[in-house]
């Protein structure tokens, strides 16, 4: 085994998206030396660089917006559950961020006249959503991201290394440990402060967008070192994801920034316009919310009216092809390569896995409840509520990342010397180790346990829920956690070893999944993303936030009255 | 069933570099059921999955091509394996050249600095 990589700084960056790339660039702007690091590649993973179109901010270049207007609809999705200082945060500090990434060379689309394009995505008051063309928003973001990181001297920049334990000493952060991929050495990082910019758990979901690193592994490394996870049982579907036909080279996620620019008819098996049937209108505009519209679809397929595949025609053969070309650009040689033509064919979506509403329990300076470590982005809870806005998530990566940024580096500053001792990283440096030493041949691989809690996630912790699903996939997801992880088989190469990366995302993934299993099933009513077959409404009871620790190995929850 | 998930019917046979040295690699192959408009990178997966996860292939998104990870040689051009797609034939996967092997289909294309 190679011998072990030793490192030291005084702010560790954990993910190499747009909120860890942004958390980076404000932590050495605030006199940190950063280590910015991906398991994937910095810039290139994640799920900032997957965002098509929809970045909300209340520039009001399109029509007059406020932040305040900004904040009320946040409010109004969520569902009664945003922490109203982290939405207020969110929206009054998007503009700056946005003006500043156009300062580093984001060509946010333009109209005619010159003032930045906003567009009105669902459940937004306002023309707000700025964007680049052709669907290349979060690829603009991360480009110019992905620049400044690597101009910036006090920024160490790794790819390739996946963090396994956050190394904690006497209730403070010490740093962390992980292995350097390619060689599968064991890395040691010394540092004040952590932010975690994991994003999401899209990974544990069978049908999903394309981000597939990310595995719920900050859920995991937060519980595992003592901090506290908020609201994890809401996660969002995204209605327009697609679903046939075979589709490659584009995100599945492409249909509702084309919905946004299109609007687009959406149709059950039959050929009927359905949306009325839930209290929506029909039509070719687009403004039903996420949560309301993924529930049409999973009814309307329920009740034996879906799409040959599964789920509900979304058809744009009314609109004029030269309209359609305009509107979509080069985008429409990649849907020609897939053979799609959308003159002449509907295509056909369902409901798929996209974001991850609850996180790590932040404050506006984006601490986590334990000292040091600090979340920023997807993987900060709280700000949404039970579910996101369209065009939310951007503006959360950039404003959390940058705060997260500033408060670590002060943290770091305050804190010199590193808490870090030998003794208290031994053990996980010593799982490191076992596992990737292990060379079990003849039981599953790890990427086998990985399919099947994908399908049981899938199945029985989706948009719908109910207290038997959910106690079933609890109770299997604890032997995968408790027992089943221990006897994957692991190939024995040092060299990129994917099955030893696998095996530390599954331990933190399997723990992430039952802690949504675990709260989903806590949560006894239906609110935004989380629907409940045997609690169909709302209950002013549940008005309340649910916090996860885990205690002795254990989740252990509890309930607390929203802004108490 | 899962929305979206047909049972393949058809095969593709892959024709896979393995090894940690170019002097020294071998090749193997493997039969893959596909359906139209499967890509590569669905079959490597697949192979990883049912018949040999030692296999190593590097992506981080999946068939969006936006990482960019899985670049290689496919039928010796220069491709990547989440837009190239299946078909019912023997084809065959080398690391890129002119890079440093890693192991199998990876190579070390990473920017130097981002590295030990």
């Amino acid at each position: 085994m190679a011998d072990d990589i030793a490192l030291e700084s005084d702010v560790l960056v954990v993910g190499g998206g747009g909120a860890g790339m942004f958390a980076a660039v404000a932590a050495a702007r605030n006199g940190a030396r950063v280590i910015l690091i991906d398991k994937n590649v910095v810039g290139r993973g994640g799920a900032t660089i997957m965002a098509q179109m929809t970045c909300a901010s209340a520039l009001g270049e399109s029509e007059p917006d406020n932040p305040e207007l900004h904040l009320e609809d946040t409010l109004s999705a969520g569902r009664g559950l945003c922490n109203e200082k982290l939405a207020t945060l969110l929206c009054e500090g998007s503009p700056k961020r946005i003006r500043e990434l156009e300062g580093w060379k984001v060509n946010w689309a333009r109209s005619d006249d010159g003032k930045i394009n906003q567009v009105k995505a669902p459940g937004h008051s306002r023309k707000r959503c700025v964007y680049v063309d052709f669907l290349s928003t979060g690829a603009a973001i991360c480009a110019a991201l992905r620049n400044k990181t690597s101009r910036d001297a006090a920024i160490r920049r790794l790819s390739n290394v996946t963090i396994t334990d956050i190394v904690v000493r006497d209730g403070e952060v010490a740093g962390a440990v992980g292995i350097d991929v390619p060689t599968s050495a064991p890395v040691k990082i010394k540092c004040s402060a952590v932010i975690l910019c994991t994003g999401g758990m899209t990974k544990m979901f069978q049908r999903t967008t394309a981000s597939n690193n990310l595995a719920g592994e900050g859920v995991g490394l937060a519980l595992r070192s003592g901090a506290r996870v908020i609201d994890i049982e809401f996660l969002q579907f995204y209605p327009n994801g697609h679903l046939a036909p075979r589709m490659v080279g584009l995100d599945p996620t492409t249909w509702e920034p084309t919905r946004v620019k299109l609007g687009g008819r959406l149709l059950n098996g039959l050929g009927e316009e359905f949306l009325h049937r839930y209290g929506e209108e029909d039509g070719g505009s687009y403004d039903t919310a996420r949560d309301i519209l993924t529930t049409a679809i999973y009814k309307e397929v329920e009740a034996g009216r879906g799409s040959p595949h599964g789920g509900v025609y979304l058809s744009f053969q009314h609109i004029d092809e030269q309209k359609l070309k305009d509107a979509l650009g080069p985008v429409t040689e990649i849907f020609a390569r897939n053979n799609i033509n959308l003159t002449k064919q509907p295509v056909e979506i369902f409901p798929i896995a996209h974001y991850q509403m609850g996180g790590v329990e932040v404050g506006t300076d984006m601490a986590s409840t334990l000292p040091g470590l600090y979340a920023a982005g997807e993987i900060a809870g709280g700000a949404n509520g039970a579910n996101r806005l369209s065009g939310n998530a951007l503006p959360e990566a950039l404003v959390f990342g940058e705060r997260a940024g500033e408060s670590a580096a002060k943290y770091a500053a305050r804190n010199k010397a590193s808490r870090w001792d030998d003794k208290a990283a031994q053990p996980h440096l010593e799982l490191i180790r076992k596992v990737s030493g292990r060379n079990i041949s003849g039981t599953r691989s790890p990427g086998q346990l990985m399919a099947e809690v994908k399908a049981l996630m899938w199945g029985k912790v989706g948009a719908f829920r109910n207290a038997a699903d959910l106690e079933a996939a609890r109770h299997r997801i604890r032997a995968m956690r408790q027992s089943e992880l221990d006897e994957l088989s692991i190939a024995p190469e040092a060299d990129f070893n994917t099955s030893v990366v696998e095996w530390f995302e599954l331990r933190n993934g399997l723990l992430a999944a039952e802690a949504v299993a675990a709260a989903a099933l806590n949560r006894q009513e239906s609110r935004g993303a989380h629907q409940r077959d045997d609690f169909p409404k709302a209950d002013e009871r549940f008005l309340a936030n649910q916090r996860l620790t885990l205690e002795g190995g254990e989740i252990v929850s509890a309930f607390k009255r929203v802004g108490a | 069933m899962t929305p979206g998930s047909p049972t393949p019917t058809k095969t593709a046979r892959l024709r896979i570099w393995r090894g940690t040295d170019r002097e020294h690699g071998r090749y193997e192959e493997f039969s893959v059921a596909f359906e139209d408009g499967d890509s590569v990178l669905d079959g490597l997966v697949r192979i990883r999955l049912n018949d040999d996860p030692g296999l190593a292939v590097r992506f981080s998104c999946f068939n969006a091509n936006v990482c960019k990870e899985c670049t290689m040689l496919i039928d010796g051009n220069v491709e990547y394996a989440c837009i190239a797609k299946l078909h019912e034939r023997v084809i065959q996967l080398d690391p890129l050249p002119n890079v440093p092997v890693i192991r199998d289909l990876v190579t070390n294309t990473l920017a130097r600095k981002e590295r030990f």
